[in-house]
């Protein structure tokens, strides 16, 4: 149903004329609607509004259906829109945007390129199709509301993990299979960056590095450590900052899977041991993952510190516990010590000075172990507990060290089997 | 039998004052050269040999400098390239990128495609040579390393993780020897063509609100950033309230 209102003028006319025989069928059945005056303005009859209540009292509805519980209001809004369908049939020419796909998903940067990609196409005219290009585990489900008109990708043993030298001779292959207009990159240190590298080097072509202002004939790109803004022809290659363009959200995209011919993969110079295991307290603060924090809430710091070592966190200090001489000043969290970007941030006993939320403005999720339930950190937390920090982190302590024994005897489990 | 070493320096800009200095991925490059091959270490730089920011990277304690002399407009890649041929080094190390000129970060891709060797990007640190075998920490975001093994001889950038330089001293840096050799002409005829200004501020995204009609504008107008305040348990037992935390951890792939 749509929210247009459809005005009848023969019936306003009606009932703004009172001498019509019709009148009083027609506002009787107005009633409670909406009376329109020659102007489309609403007009109000003072003496209809309200009804009678139950014990003969006049009722007046001021909340116009506004109220908290709506009764059974029918709304438009709530229907999902069907985007538009952005149709390629047998393309001239495509644009391979290769993304990021950092744990299988689309970043945003990966999407402000896919947009970027369709402006290309729309500048320069043609029947062109954007394809994503992507290696290993794929979870991302929304790739037709991204702008992906073809998906190809490239799966194999060779490819999975960090495999750079494999996933370019694959990139190269795409290059000899189809006809690409343009290869899009992320600038970033998902490894777009270094992708792109290897394969402008194979291919001989001169990429535009940095590039952040691009159309179908210059780019803008920055140099000399983003100093220099250096404008130039397009070239095939482009590796692009954050926010080039904006991404698609106006129209849907086929994202029809397209296939490569076998790629011969020669044997990798460069093998992959897996990841490290990095003490967590030297990685620097600001870009740690996952921060355990302390406040003047923390009594038993012994246990404190043994939990941020079972949990794998690195540590973080509100000011009261720097300043009372338990943390060292480096691990201070807020706006005199570090603007921490972690993922999940556990705050035990910190109430939440303003300044303290302010350095832990771009976490997450932040979890709460607070004895006081109505302090700012539990209104901030995604996840608040009340009670005893030092029971609360026993605990925790226990489930952790329960989960890591039996995730390492399930591996023996697998070895065994496998063997 | 030691392996021979080769650490590629540019000239750095300071980020605030733009001036001149020693370039922070190079000089990590030169602290790793000299962690790997001590003195025996080589260092390259084209250019001209009068530059005075090779005298702050000799003062690390290099006995000397050896300079592909060569203009400023000049390609540097050739000479660099027919350098490292004559050298058969084992590990050549760069920066990840420079902090003059075009800065693409292209330089150690094409002398790898050229020389026809492993190239490892992103380096923090070599913690062992042995075997015709590098062992080698990758950098990642957010701290964490990865592990890989190259053979030699390979191209290694390093990136800001690895280890800091350490601090230059005037002195040994003045009585450091330039040698001079003759580096190419080629001048980056593509480059000619380039227009460069400096920087603009890149300007801010502003959220824009697609709203068809006015009460949807006024709306996201006003609105309040969703989502008060998340879950709470007030009366749960401590273990509760624990598996509660935990399985958060859990989800969010913190633990796993």
């Amino acid at each position: 149903m749509s929210d247009i209102i459809r005005r009848d003028p023969r019936a306003e006319w009606i009932m703004r004329n009172r001498l019509h025989p019709l009148h009083d069928q027609y506002m009787s059945q107005e009633e409670g609607g909406e009376v329109r005056g020659p102007s489309g303005l609403i007009r109000k009859f003072p003496h209809k509004v309200g009804f009678i209540g139950p014990n003969g009292i006049k009722r007046i509805d001021r909340l116009k259906g506004n109220s908290s519980a709506p009764k059974g209001k029918r709304s438009a809004a709530a229907q999902e829109v069907q985007l538009p369908l952005h149709k390629v049939d047998s393309p001239d020419y495509y644009i391979m945007v290769v993304a990021d796909m950092v744990g299988g998903r689309l970043t945003g940067h990966d999407k402000d390129i896919l947009g970027l990609a369709h402006k290309l196409i729309a500048e320069q005219g043609g029947n062109g199709a954007v394809v994503a290009v992507c290696f290993g585990e794929v979870k991302e489900e929304n790739f037709d509301t991204a702008g992906v008109d073809r998906v190809l990708h490239i799966e194999g043993e060779a490819f999975e993990g960090y495999a750079p030298e494999a996933r370019v001779q694959a990139l190269a292959k795409v290059e000899a299979q189809y006809t690409v207009k343009h290869w899009l990159f992320p600038d970033s240190i998902h490894g777009g960056c270094d992708l792109a590298s290897r394969l402008s080097a194979r291919l001989g072509e001169r990429p535009a590095t940095q590039a952040w202002q691009v159309n179908a004939e210059q780019t803008v790109s920055r140099g000399a450590s983003a100093s220099l803004d250096i404008t130039r022809q397009t070239p095939k290659i482009l590796m692009l900052l954050e926010e080039c363009a904006d991404a698609i959200d106006e129209t849907r995209h086929e994202a029809t899977p397209i296939t490569l011919d076998d790629v011969a993969v020669s044997a990798a110079t460069i093998k992959d041991k897996g990841l490290m295991a990095v003490d967590p307290n030297a990685i620097p603060m600001a870009e740690a993952e996952f921060i355990l924090s302390a406040g003047n809430g923390i009594h038993n710091w012994d246990q404190f510190h043994e939990a941020a070592k079972v949990l794998g966190a690195t540590e973080g200090a509100s000011r009261v516990a720097v300043d009372d001489g338990f943390m060292p000043r480096s691990r201070q969290v807020g706006a005199t010590g570090t603007w921490v970007t972690a993922r999940v941030y556990i705050a035990v006993g910190i109430s939440g000075a303003i300044q303290h939320m302010q350095g832990i403005g771009q976490v997450d999720k932040v979890i709460a172990i607070n004895t006081d339930a109505g302090c700012d950190m539990v209104k901030r937390a995604a996840l608040s507990v009340i009670g005893d920090s030092e029971e609360i982190l026993a605990e925790l302590m226990k489930l952790a060290a329960e989960h890591k024994q039996t995730s390492l005897s399930d591996q023996a489990e697998e070895n065994s089997n496998a063997a | 039998m030691p392996h021979k070493v080769i650490s590629l320096i540019s000239v750095g800009r300071h980020p605030q004052s733009g001036r001149s200095r020693r370039a922070d991925q190079d000089s990590r490059a030169v602290e790793l050269g000299l962690k790997l091959a001590g003195t025996d270490l080589d260092v390259v730089h084209a250019g001209s040999s009068e530059e005075p920011v090779l005298r702050q990277y000799a003062g690390m304690g290099l006995p000397k400098v050896t300079v592909l002399e060569q203009a400023e407009s000049a390609d540097a890649l050739p000479a660099i390239s027919s350098y490292l041929k004559t050298q058969q080094a084992d590990i050549v190390l760069t920066g990840v990128r420079s902090e003059s000129g075009e800065s693409s970060g292209m330089t150690p891709y094409l002398l790898a495609e050229q020389l026809g060797w492993p190239i490892v990007a992103r380096v923090a640190d070599i913690v062992e040579v042995k075997d015709g075998e590098a062992q080698v920490l990758l950098a990642l975001p957010r701290g964490q390393r990865r592990q890989v093994t190259v053979k030699l001889p390979f191209i290694a950038s390093i990136d800001n993780a690895a280890e800091a330089a350490r601090q230059s001293a005037f002195g040994p840096g003045l009585r450091a020897k330039m040698e001079a050799q003759s580096g190419s002409t080629e001048e980056d005829s593509v480059r000619v063509n380039w227009s460069e200004a400096p920087a603009k501020a890149r300007p801010k995204r502003l959220k824009v609100v697609k709203a068809k009609t006015a009460a949807d504008r006024f709306k996201a107008a006003t609105a309040k950033p969703q989502g008060g305040s998340g879950k709470v348990m007030k009366n749960e037992s401590a273990q509760e309230q624990a598996q509660a935390i935990f399985d958060l951890l859990i989800e969010e792939k913190i633990i796993r």
